[in-house]
């Protein structure tokens, strides 16, 4: 009934390869996370403003992030606009997928984040003559950042784990790909892919050690 | 000037993939929430000698499902389990639920004050009485919002497991797209099949919440 070898030894010696995806992976993963954040500002402004059209825009594209699969949103950036002429390549793809996806999710945190500081701060600094801009930047965001330092390192996990759809638009340099490529060659799925497990598993707890170091360097009163 | 090769047949085979991922989902959550209520309950009532549980429930959190479904597929392969792809899509969905679902049943648990189980115990109820009448009533309530996004995120996670070959949703997209060559329409018809699933799940879930909430 078990008459299969395990041949740890193919894995191991597609293994520097791999780090070089994971590489690859990391670079995606921070870059969508970058931009996520970003945009996600953007949005949380968007769904302040009075403006109606704004607001929608910002609603629809939070619930749209929200509900749909992220591998859907990918799908969509590589052969949606692909349809109306924007060739996109499969990392650019993967990349505008997960930050349409982050954004949406880290705008839902930031508003949640955004409730617990309380409105008199904003007033108390406009009336210190900061402008409105000003006082967001240097009194609300700071606070924000703080409250929402934890989702956003979950988020970035999820990022990470998220990049491993890339290879199923055909992405084949990052960690999930370089495995998938070996893989075609040398039908070791299980080792290569145990080993691809056992990489994402370091990252995913890179990251989160990371971010304690990082909590306790910045957040110390 | 707007016209498509879009049949009622293809809108029909959409449909199916859906009705498959609302199984998927189904049998998922099903198996996920019986295990991670199970391991829920011991983390949050046994914390000490239950941490190995936590380290082993936290690796399928840190590992991407789809390299799961291919791990736990090939596997299946190598010991010789004649199981069909679906019933691996749900297995392997079910545990990465169940790990999800264990933190979310855990942190519920917590949420009872622990003076209000000294008073139940108090008043002569034995432990599980007060496991049966007090804290998982309350818990019930902290842990359902919770437990409704953890079956949507199963929802949308279902896309998955085209990988290992079944026709769900995206896939029968997919399929249609390389036959009709019209991507944006069928995925945009696929995604609003994704967005009122998730709609509609989520407005049951309010109602539900409303009505627990009415006798507080």
């Amino acid at each position: 009934m078990f008459d299969y070898t395990f041949q740890w030894r193919t894995a191991l010696r597609a293994l520097p390869d791999m780090l070089e995806g994971a590489v690859v992976t990391f670079e995606t993963a921070a870059l969508s996370m970058i931009f996520g954040v970003l945009i996600a500002l953007a949005l949380l402004a968007m769904r302040e403003t009075p403006n109606l059209a704004t607001r929608a825009l910002a609603g629809t594209w939070v619930s749209i992030a929200r509900n749909t699969p992220a591998l859907f949103q990918i799908y969509i950036v590589y052969f949606g606009l692909g349809a109306i002429g924007l060739h996109v390549s499969s990392w650019a793809a993967l990349l505008a997928g997960i930050t349409f996806n982050n954004a949406g999710y880290l705008a839902e945190n930031f508003r949640g984040g955004l409730k617990a500081i309380p409105d008199t701060q904003v007033r108390a600094a406009r009336s210190l003559g900061m402008s409105s801009f000003q006082a967001y930047r240097l009194v609300v965001v700071p606070q924000l950042l703080r409250i929402v330092f934890y989702p956003i390192t979950n988020q970035m996990v999820w990022a990470v784990l998220m990049t491993s759809l890339g290879v199923i638009v055909g992405l084949n340099n990052d960690l999930t790909g370089v495995t998938q490529d070996y893989n075609v060659r040398t039908f070791r799925t299980f080792e290569l892919f145990a080993l691809a497990a056992v990489i994402y598993y370091l990252i995913a707890k890179l990251i989160v050690a990371i971010a304690r170091l990082l909590a306790w360097r910045l957040f110390r009163y | 000037m707007f016209s498509t090769s879009f049949t009622w047949n293809d809108l029909l085979f959409l449909l199916q993939g859906a009705w498959v991922t609302l199984l998927l989902t189904f049998w998922s959550m099903l198996l996920g929430t019986f295990l991670g209520v199970s391991c829920g309950l011991l983390r949050a009532l046994l914390p000490r000698a239950t941490i190995p549980l936590g380290w082993f429930l936290d690796i399928f959190r840190s590992v991407p499902l789809l390299i799961q479904f291919v791990l736990f597929n090939s596997l299946k392969s190598i010991v010789g389990l004649d199981w069909s792809a679906f019933t691996v899509g749900c297995v392997v969905l079910g545990v990465y639920v169940a790990a999800f679902c264990t933190e979310i049943v855990r942190s519920g648990v917590l949420s009872v004050p622990q003076n209000l189980r000294l008073a139940s115990r108090s008043l002569g109820m034995t432990y599980w009485q007060d496991l049966r009448y007090v804290v998982i009533p309350l818990a019930t309530r902290v842990a359902f919002p919770g437990w409704l996004n953890l079956s949507l995120s199963a929802m949308k996670d279902t896309a998955l497991v085209m990988w290992i070959g079944i026709i769900e949703l995206l896939r029968a997209s997919q399929a249609i797209v390389t036959r009709i060559q019209e991507p944006l329409l069928v995925l945009c018809i696929a995604g609003l099949i994704y967005y009122l699933i998730s709609l509609v799940v989520s407005r049951l879930g309010a109602q539900v919440e409303k009505r627990w909430q009415q006798n507080d």
